[in-house]
């Protein structure tokens, strides 16, 4: 065996792996959607999951994490979707097991209105000191200065070139 | 006076970030506290024809630990539970939480049974129900079925006698 063939094999076994390698992720793709059967309800289910916490791993959400509860928490939604509920009674059905807690974008109630209006507030509360403190300074009367102080300064300048 | 108004706001930034830091994040509030606990029936381990129910307990004090033969740190306060059964009264019900490999019936032989009763949740829908995250979570449930307390993790002798007891004892045992 010459060595040309030799690294010509080399060459199309590394490039069969590579292959395989950037083929495998679409094979698992194709191997988990077919556990969604109905694509519109998979659609549905994982806009829906963006937007909801997995509780195992808190900053993941609940479509992108490889937990066993989050897989449960999608199984259930996706089969409380296929019995008709809509995505208010499937986050609804969340929240009263789960909280508030459950969901990224929290719910507007009393006692969310600091979460909500705080950023306002302290854009208000930034806002009004810097008017003031602008206020202040207009009003700052020019001091006079006398004609020996300017002079000085004249002269501590000469000194200097 | 004016001066000092910068650092005032940055120590208490600080001590806001400084709780925040000391702060369990797994402590998520339960909506179930006050509120009935949802009602299930499911099969006993080691006995499928004997069911257990929440409704059975109307009247009693007690507590439903959700636990899993895989879970390491169940294993941690197996030997406190153990101590729990024999030394006070509240009735500890041990809820197998998604048991797919059913080791819970041999692993309780094996190392004994703190248990009152061991309701059998292979699904994981009942832990669901009542909002577990994670394996152990425990659960002190009222007379009339309300739900009074939840924990997070397992439980160690100072945590029940800080947190378990006085709920106990203001729920009348």
């Amino acid at each position: 065996m010459s060595r040309g063939r030799m690294s010509w094999q080399l060459f199309s076994r590394s490039l069969l792996f590579s292959l395989a390698l950037v083929s495998a992720p679409a094979a698992w793709a194709a191997e988990a959607e077919s556990i969604g059967a109905d694509p519109a309800i998979e659609q549905r289910m994982i806009k829906l999951s963006e937007e909801l916490r997995c509780l195992v791993c808190q900053n993941e959400s609940l479509a992108g994490s490889h937990a066993e509860l989050a897989e449960d928490l999608r199984e259930e939604i996706r089969v409380q979707m296929k019995a008709g509920k809509d995505d208010k009674e499937v986050i609804n059905y969340l929240t009263t097991r789960y909280g508030d807690f459950v969901l990224y974008r929290p719910p507007f109630k009393p006692l969310t209105l600091l979460l909500w209006f705080g950023p306002a507030l302290f854009l208000a509360l930034g806002a009004g000191v810097w008017y003031f403190t602008l206020k202040k300074r207009r009003n700052l009367k020019e001091t006079p200065v006398d004609e020996k102080q300017l002079a000085a300064a004249a002269h501590l300048l000469e000194d200097n070139k | 006076m004016k001066r000092w108004i910068p650092l005032i706001v940055f120590l208490i930034l600080v001590g806001f970030f400084a709780k925040g830091l000391f702060l369990n994040p797994r402590e998520v509030p339960s909506p179930f506290i006050g509120k009935a606990a949802p009602a299930f029936t499911l099969p006993v381990v080691g006995d499928a024809n004997t069911s257990f129910s929440p409704a059975d307990m109307k009247g009693k004090v007690w507590v439903m630990n959700v636990w899993a033969p895989w879970c390491v740190s169940c294993r941690q306060e197996h030997g406190l539970l153990m101590a729990l059964a024999q030394s006070q009264p509240t009735p500890i019900v041990g809820l197998n939480w998604k048991d797919k490999q059913r080791e819970a019936e041999q692993l309780l032989a094996q190392q004994g049974s703190p248990y009152f009763a061991v309701p059998n949740d292979l699904s994981g829908k009942v832990g669901i129900d009542y909002g577990v995250t994670g394996t152990p979570e425990t659960y002190v449930i009222d007379k009339e079925g309300i739900v009074r307390m939840k924990h997070v993790g397992p439980i160690s002798p100072d945590i029940w006698k800080e947190k378990f007891e006085p709920k106990l004892k203001e729920l009348g045992v």
